[in-house]
């Protein structure tokens, strides 16, 4: 069933197509230049640069969250949104930090996209369990976000992410704050949920190894003003173990996307200095 | 570890309870040895016993402030919320309105008492509005300031999820203000008996409606030391009580989730 999906995702049309989309923010800051790009539906796209090349903004451009400067973006959807009063379109975020309500169960916390969306009850509670044991959290859905460890709180924002079933879901740095070993497994079930099911990800990191493992395709960006450098293929297939890890072929995208990202760091318009 | 925080909660009580002791005994040995008489210090022993003479007196008059500070503090909370609420709906509306809560915070009550008594024809609403007048303010901008400190993502997440105003109200805005409103309930409490008292000095009402600062008043002018003295304790007791209880209140919403009410474990 996934393979015939995956067919179908290399003809079908992409998921958000940027055309010259540009985000200088009221302030003067130029955030991004024009970027031209296709999420393409069923990738794990992954965005890696350094710190200040956009890839934050591109991602909330992506969500609807933040209204590009200049260009355009256009969403699988557009005109089925339209007909439907924009309940249609299901963008999920996950956020740097968990961004849990303290106050509410993980359970609440998970229900809360499905609540705002006035789903019955009985359906929220099964849509709530499936995330939740997908996500290995079946057991904590009655705990508050302070009784769990940074990880746990992680999956609970990516259960929350999960539970509307998002056509697209967007990931800023999601274990950018955890330890490596936390990191690394959160990286494989994250991998696994996708291999299942094969939702379409923009995944925003710092981490060159990260990136290599989980992604379809990596984009390489550079700042001042944050810019699309470069994209290119992970051709490895699925599903990826800790094998892949150790691998001469990963140790070689590794090096590869390494000299890229190197390359932007250093390749700063000549204007950067004046930001 | 244990040991040390069990030893510290024992200290906690007994220290201030240990302070007190001290505090009573030196104070009826000084009045005692050197015979000052009751109308200048009276002994804590005679207070104690004019606070049970008296008790049929006090009580009542206990009774009348604690009536109109509390009914003071639940139009306050009432009214406070709404201004709040009122407020987050726009800057503009805010803008506009602040700084008038800030000029009824800013200016004594004492200034604005004896105009409120005299335009308001009962009296008891009149004290009561006093009291209100005074607690309003930390509810205001502590439940305004509470409204506004919404953390970003969960924002950004009910934008996303296109929540209505009403949602993001009441399913996010309002949980991540109790923390603050209770913050600010708990000065109001004590301001709102403040409030009642200084608005009974003003007015001096006196027979069934007499409150406690009308028996310190009238015990003042009769030179009844002892029982100005009892008045004082019952004035300080009701205060005391007050904040106990809005902090148990606070401590029964909150001590689920949040930092401030978390007993360390």
């Amino acid at each position: 069933m996934s393979a015939s999906h995956a067919t179908n995702a290399a003809s079908a049309a992409p998921v958000a197509a940027l055309r010259g989309v540009a985000k200088t923010y009221d302030n003067g800051t130029r955030a991004l230049a024009a970027i031209d790009l296709d999420v393409r539906r069923g990738e794990f796209l992954t965005l890696v640069g350094p710190s200040g090349c956009g890839k934050s903004t591109l991602l909330h451009l992506l969500a609807g969250l933040t209204e590009p400067s200049a260009g355009r973006i256009a969403w699988w959807d557009d005109e089925a949104f339209a007909a439907t009063g924009g309940r249609g379109r299901r963008i999920a975020f996950v956020f740097q930090a968990p961004t849990l309500m303290p106050w509410a169960t993980v359970a609440k916390n998970v229900r809360l996209p499905l609540d705002l969306a006035g789903m019955p009850r009985a359906a929220a509670d099964a849509a709530v369990a499936s995330a939740l044991a997908r996500v290995g959290l079946a057991t904590a859905a009655r705990h508050l976000p302070r009784e769990l460890s940074g990880g746990m709180q992680m999956r609970a924002s990516i259960a929350r992410a999960l539970v509307t079933e998002p056509d697209l879901l967007l990931m800023d740095e999601p274990f950018g704050a955890l330890d490596e070993f936390t990191r690394q497994r959160l990286d494989s079930e994250l991998l696994s949920l996708w291999t299942a099911q094969r939702f379409t990800v923009v995944f925003v990191t710092h981490s060159i190894q990260e990136a290599v493992f989980l992604s379809t395709r990596v984009a390489v960006m550079a700042a001042h003003p944050g810019r699309l450098l470069d994209t290119w293929p992970v051709e490895e297939p699925f599903p990826r173990g800790d094998a892949f890890r150790l691998s001469p072929a990963f140790a070689a995208y590794a090096q590869r996307l390494s000299t890229s990202v190197a390359q932007a760091s250093a390749d700063a318009l000549p204007d950067s200095d004046l930001r | 570890m244990n040991r040390v925080a069990r030893h510290s909660k024992v200290l906690r009580v007994a220290a201030p309870f240990a302070v007190a002791v001290i505090v009573l005994v030196a104070w009826q040995a000084l009045v005692t040895i050197n015979r000052i008489p009751p109308y200048l210090v009276p002994s804590p022993l005679l207070v104690a016993r004019t606070l049970h003479a008296d008790r049929v007196l006090l009580l009542h008059s206990l009774a009348v402030t604690l009536g109109i500070a509390l009914t003071a503090l639940a139009l306050a909370t009432l009214l406070g919320v709404a201004m709040a609420l009122l407020f987050v709906q726009s800057r503009w509306i805010e803008m506009s309105l602040f700084p008038y809560a800030i000029l009824l915070q800013v200016t004594p009550i004492v200034s604005i008492a004896p105009l409120i008594i005299i335009w308001v024809h009962d009296t008891r609403a009149a004290l009561v509005l006093c009291a209100v007048v005074v607690a309003i303010f930390p509810i205001i901008s502590n439940t305004t300031l509470g409204l506004r400190s919404v953390d970003r993502g969960l924002l950004d997440l009910f934008r996303l999820a296109r929540a209505t105003r009403w949602q993001t109200l009441w399913r996010l805005r309002v949980p991540s203000a109790l923390p603050y409103f209770f913050g600010g309930l708990r000065i109001a409490s004590g301001l709102a008996l403040i409030g009642a008292v200084v608005a009974e000095f003003v007015a001096g009402t006196g027979g069934q409606g007499a409150g406690l600062a009308y028996q310190i008043l009238l015990a003042g002018i009769q030179l009844n030391i002892p029982r100005l003295f009892a008045a004082l304790v019952l004035i300080a007791a009701a205060g005391v009580v007050l904040f106990a209880a809005t902090v148990a209140v606070s401590r029964l919403s909150l001590s689920r989730w949040h930092e401030s009410e978390l007993t360390p474990r």
